[in-house]
C-alpha cells in the first residue's frame, strides 16, 4: 500500500498513494517505531484540504515510503505516538493553521506568518510560553537571541535548580528569511543562490540536495567525473566543519593548543575548495547537470598535497586533545543523548552515531559518486561529548582516505551537461549526508515542471530536540560545550 | 638598613606593583600566543585598556543602585590597602602588626564581597549566578590561605608576614624548606583561583553560561570596568609577591638589589608558569573546583602538620 520508492529518483505525484488519516498515521507510528526516520512531513494546499506529506527514510533497506492525507482544518496529531513528529506537527500548525489534535505543546517553531489567507499576525519572535519550574530555589535563566561570541541568534530558557539544569526549551526563527516560499514557484535565477546560502556553513550539502532534487525531475544522468568533484567538495566541507568543531570543543573548555591549531586546519580545508572552485565555502562549484569547475592534474596534485599536510596536522592536533587527561574528564560523561532517547526523536547525523545508531545517507541511500566509492560510517555509543567528537575525528580520518581515493581515480570526461526541463506533477526526494546529517529535499513539480512545492529539512530540524534532551540533569556551565557538540544551524533551521 | 630607607624602598616596591601589574596579564597572553603559534596582544594592552576605559562613560542600568558604583571603587580601594601588608622583598611591610595576614586575608575577601554585592546589584540572573559561583568556591579558598599563613607563622615562629618572609626567618632547618615550598604551591593554586585562570576559570571565554569572575562584571562600563580589570592585575601582582616572598626571600641574603631583583625576577617566572599551565591543561568541571581548593587547603595543612614537631 505505502509503495517502496527510491531516493533521488522522481515518481509522478499520482503514484504516490493518498490515505485516509488514520492508515496514515498507523503507517507512519508503526515504521518509525520499525527503526524508519521521519525525513519529512509538510503540507501542500490541494483542492480546498490541506494534503499531508510524509516521507520515511528506511536505513537499513534503502527505500523511501511516500504517504500523503488530506485534511481540513484539525487532524489527531501524530506526536503522542510518535515524537520525531513533534516538530513537524508545530510548523504544519504555524503554516497552515491546520490543529494537530492532542499535540502536547503546540506553539511557534518559527513566528512567521501562517501561509493561509486572512493570517493573523504572529506574535513578535520569541514571545510565547515557556516551560516554568516554580519553587523558591529555582531559578530561570535567559540566554540570547544575542550572544556574547560572534554565532548565530537563538533564544534558550533554562531552568535551574542552582547549577543543575531542570529543563532547557529553545526558541528559534530569528533567522527566517522564507527561502521555501521563494523557491516556489520556481525555479529562477535565484533559486540556487538560495540554496547556496540556506545554512552557510553547508553550501555544498543543501546545493547538492536541490541540483540532485532537479536532475532526478529531468532525468538528466551527470557525467561521472561531475560526481567525483561533487563528492570531493563534500567531504572537503565535512573535513572543514568536523575541524573547526573539534577546535571550538577545545576552546570552550579553555584548552588553547587544539583550538588555535584546528582553526588554523579548517582555514587550510576551507581553501582547498577554494582551490577547486575559489571559493572558500563552494559557492559556485555545484549546478544542476554538473560542476562549473574542473581540477587540473596541478591542482590536483596540489590538493592531494595539501591533504596529506592538513592530515598531519590534524593528526598532531587531535593527538594532543585525546591524550590530555583534563580534556578528557570534561567530555566525558557531559550531555549524554543514549540510542533509545535518540531513536524516540529522530536524532539524525553526527549526534546519532554517536549514540551508536549508524544512519548514513552515503551508506544507505547512495547517489552520485558514493555508489561508486564507500565510506565507512563512524560510530561510537556513549552518546556525551566525547563520543560526538570521536565521530567527527573518525569522519575525518574516513573522509581523508575517500578524498584521496576519488583523487587517485579521478574519471576522465566532461564535468557538465544540460540539465533539460523538468517532468511535469512529478515527485523527488533528494538526500543528501551533510557534515550534520540527513539533508532532505522534496521537490513537487506542477503541470509545467515548475516547483508546486519546495521543502527543504536540514538535519538542524530533527536534532534541535536532542540538544534539549541532553542538557536535562546537567550543569549549566557545561551547557556551552554540550551546544558546541552538536553544533546545530540556526538559519537551516529558520530557514 | 635605617628605618626611613626601608620605609621608602617598602613604599617604592608598593608603586611598583601599582605601575607594573597591567604587564603580568600582558606576560601571560604573549607566553599563550607562543604556545598557540600566535604573535598575541601587545605587552602593554592592558594598560591601553584600562586607559581607554578610563576616559569612557559608564552605563548605569536602572535597576542598579549606590551600591554598583562603589563595588569596583572598594574592590580597587581593598586590593590596595591588602598591597601595603606584604612584606615586599622580604623587608618588613609598611603596615606589619601580628596577625597581619588575617587582615589581609579579610581585605582581598572584602574585595571579593565588593564585587559579588555590585553584581547581585544588578538583579541579572548571569551576574546572580558568577556571584553564587564566587561565594560557593571563596568558602573553600579562604580556608586554605589561612592555613597556609599558620604554618608559615608556625615555621618562623612571626606572627606577622614581616617576620614570616623576612630574611633570615629559614635558619637551617630543611623542614622549613619543605614548609615553605609546601606553602607557595597551595598559594600558586589559591592565585589561579582567585585570579580567574584556567583551570578554575577562563578569562578569555566569550561564554557568559561557563564564568565565574567576569560574568559579575558584564554589566560595568567605562571608568567602573577599567578600575575592575586594574584591580584584578593588582591582585594578580600581589598573589605573586607572596609566592615570590615564601620561596625566595627566607634564604636570600639581606641584600635589597638582590632581593628586588629576584621579585622582580620572580614575577616574570610566576606569570609565565601560568601561561604555561593555561595553555597546556583544560579548564576543570565546575563542580570540581572545589576539590582543587580543598587540595590546596590539604597542602598547607601538611605544612602545618610539618611544623608541630619543629
Amino acid at each position: 500500500m505505502s509503495g517502496d520508492f527510491r531516493a533521488n529518483a522522481c515518481v509522478a505525484r499520482t503514484a504516490v498513494p493518498v490515505l485516509a488519516i488514520a492508515p496514515f498515521r498507523a503507517a507512519i507510528i508503526e515504521q518509525t517505531r520499525g527503526g524508519a526516520l521521519l525525513a519529512a512531513l509538510f503540507g501542500v494546499p490541494h483542492e480546498s484540504a490541506l494534503r499531508l506529506h510524509a516521507v520515511l527514510a528506511q536505513p537499513t533497506a534503502g527505500t523511501l515510503t511516500l504517504l500523503c492525507a488530506d485534511v481540513v482544518q484539525e487532524y489527531p496529531a501524530l506526536t503522542p505516538e510518535c515524537m520525531p513528529a513533534h516538530w513537524f506537527e508545530r510548523e504544519l500548525w504555524e503554516q497552515w493553521r491546520v490543529l494537530p489534535v492532542g499535540h502536547p505543546w503546540l506553539k511557534p517553531i518559527r513566528f512567521q506568518p501562517a501561509r493561509t489567507a486572512d493570517a493573523p499576525m504572529p506574535a513578535p519572535i520569541g514571545c510565547t510560553e515557556f516551560f516554568a519550574v516554580a519553587g523558591g530555589e529555582t531559578h530561570e535563566v535567559a540566554v540570547g537571541p544575542v550572544h556574547a561570541g560572534i554565532i548565530e541568534p537563538g533564544h534558550f530558557r533554562f531552568q535551574c535548580y542552582g547549577e543543575q539544569v531542570l529543563h532547557l526549551e529553545i526558541s528559534l526563527g530569528y533567522q527566517h528569511r522564507g527561502i521555501e516560499r521563494a523557491v516556489a514557484g520556481g525555479p529562477t535565477a535565484r533559486t540556487i543562490h538560495h540554496m547556496e546560502t540556506l545554512a552557510g556553513d553547508t553550501t555544498i550539502g543543501h546545493t547538492l540536495a536541490y541540483v540532485q532534487a532537479c536532475e532526478a525531475l529531468a532525468e538528466c544522468r551527470v557525467p561521472p567525473r561531475a560526481q567525483a568533484l561533487r563528492a570531493i567538495a563534500l567531504e572537503l566541507e565535512r573535513l572543514a566543519n568536523h575541524t573547526g568543531d573539534i577546535g571550538a570543543l577545545a576552546g570552550d573548555i579553555g584548552y588553547l593548543p587544539t583550538a588555535a591549531y584546528c582553526g588554523r586546519i579548517r582555514g587550510d580545508f576551507l581553501n582547498m575548495t577554494a582551490l577547486l572552485c575559489g571559493n572558500r565555502f563552494g559557492r559556485g562549484l555545484v549546478r544542476p547537470g554538473g560542476v562549473l569547475f574542473d581540477l587540473d592534474d596541478e591542482r590536483r596534485t596540489q590538493l592531494a598535497q595539501r591533504l596529506r599536510q592538513a592530515e598531519r596536522d590534524v593528526r598532531v592536533a587531535t593527538q594532543l586533545l585525546w591524550t590530555t587527561p583534563s580534556v578528557l574528564a570534561r567530555f566525558e560523561g557531559t550531555g549524554t543523548l543514549t540510542r533509545a532517547q535518540c531513536e524516540q526523536l529522530g536524532v539524525v547525523g553526527v549526534a546519532a552515531r554517536a549514540s551508536g545508531i549508524i544512519n548514513d545517507v552515503r551508506g544507505d541511500f547512495p547517489a552520485g559518486w558514493y555508489c561508486q566509492e564507500h565510506v565507512s560510517p563512524a560510530s561510537c555509543d556513549t552518546g556525551d561529548v566525547y563520543a560526538r567528537a570521536m565521530v567527527r575525528l573518525l569522519e575525518i580520518q574516513h573522509a581523508l582516505l575517500f578524498i584521496h581515493c576519488v583523487l587517485a581515480a579521478l574519471p576522465k570526461g566532461p564535468i557538465t551537461t544540460t540539465c533539460g526541463p523538468r517532468g511535469a506533477a512529478r515527485q523527488v526526494v533528494s538526500l543528501v549526508e551533510g557534515w550534520r546529517g540527513m539533508i532532505c529535499h522534496v521537490a513537487l513539480t506542477d503541470a509545467a515542471g515548475q516547483f508546486a512545492a519546495y521543502k527543504i529539512i536540514d538535519p538542524s530540524f530533527h536534532n534541535w530536540m536532542g540538544l534539549a534532551l541532553a542538557m536535562r540533569g546537567q550543569q549549566i556551565s557545561d551547557f556551552p560545550l554540550c551546544n558546541k557538540s552538536f553544533n546545530l544551524s540556526y538559519c537551516g533551521h529558520d530557514l | 638598613m635605617p628605618a626611613a630607607m626601608q620605609i621608602g624602598m617598602q613604599a617604592l616596591l608598593v608603586l611598583t606593583a601599582l605601575a607594573c601589574a597591567p604587564l603580568l596579564p600582558g606576560i601571560i597572553v604573549k607566553v599563550k600566543a607562543a604556545f598557540a603559534g600566535r604573535r598575541g596582544a601587545p605587552l602593554l594592552q592592558t594598560y591601553f585598556d584600562v586607559w581607554k576605559l578610563l576616559r569612557k562613560g559608564a552605563v548605569y542600568s536602572r535597576t542598579t543602585s549606590w551600591v554598583f558604583v562603589t563595588g569596583p571603587v572598594l574592590t580597587l580601594a581593598a586590593v590596595t590597602v591588602a598591597l601595603l601588608c606584604v612584606p615586599w622583598a622580604g623587608g618588613p611591610a609598611l603596615v606589619a602588626f601580628p596577625g597581619d595576614f588575617v587582615f589581609l586575608a579579610y581585605a582581598l575577601g572584602m574585595a571579593r564581597f565588593m564585587t559579588m554585592v555590585a553584581a547581585l546589584d544588578t538583579g541579572s540572573s548571569f551576574e546572580g549566578m558568577g556571584a553564587s559561583r564566587e561565594a560557593w568556591f571563596a568558602v573553600s579558598a579562604e580556608p586554605a590561605l589561612i592555613v597556609c599563613f599558620l604554618a608559615l607563622a608556625r615555621a618562623s615562629g612571626a606572627a606577622s608576614m614581616s617576620g614570616m618572609m623576612s630574611s633570615g626567618a629559614a635558619g637551617t632547618a630543611q623542614l622549613v624548606f619543605a614548609v615553605h615550598l609546601l606553602v607557595a604551591a597551595a598559594l600558586f593554586v589559591l592565585a589561579l583561583a582567585d585570579n580567574a585562570r584556567i583551570p578554575v576559570d577562563d578569562p578569555t571565554t566569550h561564554l557568559e553560561l561557563t564564568m565565574i569572575h567576569e560574568v559579575m562584571v558584564l554589566d560595568h562600563s567605562g571608568p567602573d570596568f577599567g578600575m575592575i580589570q586594574y584591580a584584578a592585575t593588582v591582585k594578580l601582582w600581589l598573589f605573586g609577591g607572596l609566592i615570590v616572598n615564601v620561596i625566595c626571600m627566607p634564604w636570600l641574603p639581606a641584600h635589597m638589589l638582590a632581593r628586588t631583583a629576584a621579585l622582580l625576577g620572580g614575577m616574570l617566572l610566576y606569570a609565565v608558569v601560568i601561561g604555561v599551565v593555561e595553555s597546556s591543561m583544560a579548564r576543570l568541571r565546575l563542580v570540581r573546583v572545589p576539590q582543587l581548593l580543598v587540595g590546596a587547603a590539604a597542602l598547607g595543612a601538611l605544612a602545618f602538620l610539618l611544623t608541630l614537631g619543629h
